[in-house]
Parts: structure tokens; sequence; C-alpha cells
């Protein structure tokens, strides 16, 4: 059976892992440097990124989601998750995981009352289909620069606001990464995308 | 192509972001860094901490513009403000100041005793008490995106905390036992709107998120909290009326992302120096009392 780690230290991990339940996956919460041993899979969620990062550090996880981050396994971060993932993030006080080739801006579009919802086409989801994800955008951060083995699966629709066009779903080989929250929408079908790559990847984290 | 913003899954989603987090009272933007490299999830910006309104008496009302926006400034974290219960003109303007989150809060002096605020016209969420599954879902039907129990402000007592999340959990199991053809003398019962009843039935949960709040004091009172399934917890006075906050605050966010692992409750709870005094909420008169304020 194929396990998924979901990185718990705050945020929606629950609802992601009822995603990841629902289309069959074994799921972990993952808190410590041991529960990120013999996973398939590993999604880092929406929460708060600052927060994330004092707990990644207070838990001592930044080396080993470092090293998990380069051996190949399939990793998604949603939002919070996909900033700590970036290489490079503009006025962030804290250390990132270094991984994804992009640039990211944290609450790009304003404050709360600047959160919203849009449909996006994501073709790489639709295996038959044309039907848009819908998106939802909370505080959400931007990507302003994305290196060129970086690939953009989702751009917000160019009449958008000043981030129009922007993109908003990326992958780099097995690492994933959306600005939105497929866990709060009523749609499996990115989760659905996620294991279809960690089956297709048929990886394993090592054992430390 | 059509944005949406303020719909109920965005208003109801920033609360999931919260989700297994503290969000701290702060009254400075000094306090509002600590509490942030603390890992606090969300501050909320108040002139006084509730201990200090408590003590001070007289008429406690939304905070000075001023003392919120400078907290704005300091921090990258959501802030969140208090209005008082059913002043809608306080919450508009908070709105317009751009705060992320609205506490219609019993922690304040209320401005109506009939009616609270109608929250579904308002872009930004609100998050309001309660102190069972009736006076949650009454919120909820006005709008709430985002529920705590009201526990007692002030105090750094638990008991009420405890009281409250018990009675909310005590409903949702009550709730799951009815057979359907009794929900509607239930919703009577509670005063309590059918519809959002009948998604906590389904859900077994409630449909928004729900913190802890009023009286946690310490990393244990915190994971209690969680272990009585809160989805994570507010600490008013506990952090800034303590010998020592910024380990203080940290060791709490520590404690309710682990709630579950006694090793490292006792840990994190090692030489944090004297908690708040606190005050016990038995010891309180019934005009003292926060948490009756609201319906």
């Amino acid at each position: 059976m194929t396990t998924v780690g979901v990185l718990a230290l705050q945020g929606d991990f629950v609802e992601h892992q009822a995603a990841l339940r629902r289309l069959g996956a074994d799921v972990r919460q993952v808190r410590t440097p041991d529960g990120l041993r013999d996973l398939d899979g590993l999604i880092i969620p929406g929460g708060e990124s600052t927060t994330f990062c004092r707990l990644m550090e207070d838990f001592n996880l930044y080396e080993p989601l470092r090293a998990v981050l380069k051996t190949g396994l399939p990793v998604w971060g949603t939002c919070a998750g996909l900033i700590v993932m970036a290489q490079r993030a503009a006025d962030f006080e804290y250390p990132t995981l270094d991984a994804l080739d992009i640039t990211v801006r944290r609450n790009a579009f304003g404050r709360q009352v600047d959160s919203f919802e849009a449909d996006v086409s994501i073709p790489a989801l639709s295996a038959g289909s044309s039907r848009p994800f819908p998106a939802v955008f909370i505080r959400a951060p931007t990507v302003e620069e994305a290196g060129d083995g970086v690939e953009v699966l989702a751009r917000l629709p160019a009449d958008a606001g000043p981030a129009g066009g922007s993109p908003v779903a990326l992958r780099q080989g097995p690492l994933m990464a959306t600005t939105f929250h497929p866990e709060l929408a009523d749609d499996d079908r990115f989760h659905r995308y996620f294991l279809d790559t960690v089956q297709q990847q048929g990886r394993r984290s090592s054992p430390k | 192509m059509a944005v949406e913003t303020g719909t109920e899954t965005v208003k109801r989603g920033l609360a999931q972001m919260l989700k297994g987090g503290v969000i701290m009272d702060v009254v400075t933007p000094e306090h509002a860094k600590i509490a942030e490299e603390a890992g606090a999830c969300a501050v909320m910006a108040l002139e006084r901490v509730p201990a200090d309104i408590r003590a001070d008496g007289g008429v406690a009302r939304m905070a000075d513009p001023e003392i919120i926006v400078r907290i704005m400034e300091a921090v990258s974290i959501p802030v969140m403000a208090k209005c008082r219960i059913g002043h809608f003109v306080e919450a508009q303007v908070l709105e317009s100041l751009g705060v992320d989150y609205l506490d219609e809060s019993e922690v304040l002096t209320p401005a109506d005793e009939a009616h609270h605020i109608n929250k579904q016209p308002f872009k930004i969420p609100f998050v309001c008490g309660c102190r069972d599954l009736g006076e949650a879902l009454r919120r909820i039907g006005e709008g709430a995106a985002m529920i705590r129990t009201k526990g007692e402000a002030g105090t750094g007592d638990i008991v009420e905390a405890v009281r409250h999340m018990r009675a909310v959990w005590d409903g949702i199991r009550r709730l799951k036992s009815l057979p359907e053809d009794e929900l509607m003398a239930e919703a009577k019962a509670l005063s309590a709107p059918l519809e959002p009843l009948n998604e906590t039935r389904e859900l077994g949960r409630l449909p928004v998120v729900n913190f802890a709040a009023g009286g946690i004091a310490t990393p244990a009172d915190a994971a209690l909290m969680m272990q009585l399934g809160a989805d994570g917890v507010f600490v008013g006075s506990g952090i800034f009326k303590s010998d020592d906050p910024a380990p203080r605050a940290h060791a709490i966010v520590k404690a309710v992302t682990n709630y579950n692992d006694p090793a490292v409750l006792a840990e994190v709870s090692r030489g944090l120096g004297e908690p708040m005094k606190g005050l016990a909420a038995k010891a309180l008169s019934q005009e003292e009392l926060l948490a009756t304020r609201g319906w």
C-alpha cells in the first residue's frame, strides 16, 4: 500500500489526510525526523509559514526534510508548503528547504479581505475533461520567478487582477507546488494526480 | 474571468490554515514580534489583555485603530481584532483597516443585548465565542466562519474552557445519536438553526474550525484543550501576564503541535517561570463573568 506522509506541525494537514484516504492511500502524520522513514510521498500542507519554520527548527526537521527533498521522493507543497519548499522567498526571515527553483513572495495579494476563489485550468489533470479546477487562494503567495527546470502546470487567468497570468501550480521533477489549496476544494483531482506521480515514481524514502 | 472574494469558503478557509496553532493576544508591536517569533499562527491586536480589562473595569471597546495598524505593520502573520457584541460599526471600521479576522467578543462590553452582528455581509471572516452547541450554531447561522469556546477570559483558570468544550462535543454526540425525525425538536431545544445543525450531524463536528479560549495559561492547559477536541487555542493574558512571556509562548506552540506526546509536553514545560497568577473562576461574582455575555 502507498504510504504518504503529511507534515503535521500546524495547518490544514487533516484535510490533505482526508483527501488521500478517500483515494485509498495510507497516511502518516509527520512531526519528527523518524516519521520521514519509509514514505512513498510527502505533502507539506497549508498553514502559517513562519510557524512551520519555527517548529521545523524546534524539532530538528530542516536537514532531514532537505535530504528527503533531494532523494527524488514526490513531495507536494500547498501555499505555506510551497513557500517553505522554495529556494528563494522574498522578505522572509527564515531559511527555507531550498528545493524548488522559484522565487516566492508571501501574502502577495494583500490581506484576508483579498483572499479569493477562481476557476483555474490545469491541463495536466484533465484526462479527457477540460473542467477547470475550483482553486481557493487564502492570503496566497505569488511565484515571481521560476527556473528553467520548473514546469508551470497552471496560471491565474490573465484577467485576474494584477497577478493575472502568474504561475499557481508548478512541477520540478517529483516536486510539486500550488499557491492554492486543492485540499479545501470539493475536488480530489489534484490529489489523484499527486498519487499517480507517487505510484509512477515508485520510490521510498530510505530508513536512516 | 470571475475572481470571487469574501466567499464562505475563503472565510472558513483562513481558519483552517490556523488549525493546530496558537493565536496570541498582543497589545504592542513588540509583543506581536515576540508572538510571531515564538511561532504564533496569528495575533489578536488589543489595547489591553483581558486580565487588565477585568482589573480596570469600565466600558471595554474596540482598540484604537492606531494600535491595530502598528501591529499589522509589525508582523506578517494574520492579525485579528475584537469588536463589541452587536457593534456592527466597530466591525465595519476594523474591516476597513484590513484586519484578517474579527472577534465579536464577550471580553468587550456588549453593545447590544438582543442581537449579535449579522456577519454574512462582511467580506472579512468572524470568530465568535460559545458555551455549548446551540450557541455555536446560532453564531454560525449569523455567518461566523470560526468558533471558539468562551472559557472565562483573563482568569488563567481552565475550568470554564473545559466545561464549554465538553458541552459542545456532548451536544454533537447527542445530535449524532438522534434519528432524523427528531432533529427539528432538537433544533428547537437548542434554539439553533436547522441547516448548520444538520451539517454538524453529518460531519460529526462543527462545520467550522473550533478553537479553545479563556483561561489557558500553561502548555499542559493548551494540550488539554487539544485532547478535548479543540482545533487550536487562543492564549490571551496567559502569555504576557506571565513572568517570562517569550519562552512560555514558544512552549505553548510546541505543546499544541505535540498535544498527544507527554514526553514532549514535559520537556517544554520545564523551567518556564511563574505562569500568570490568575483568578479562580468560581470566586467571580455573576456580574464579573464574561462568558455569560451574549447568547
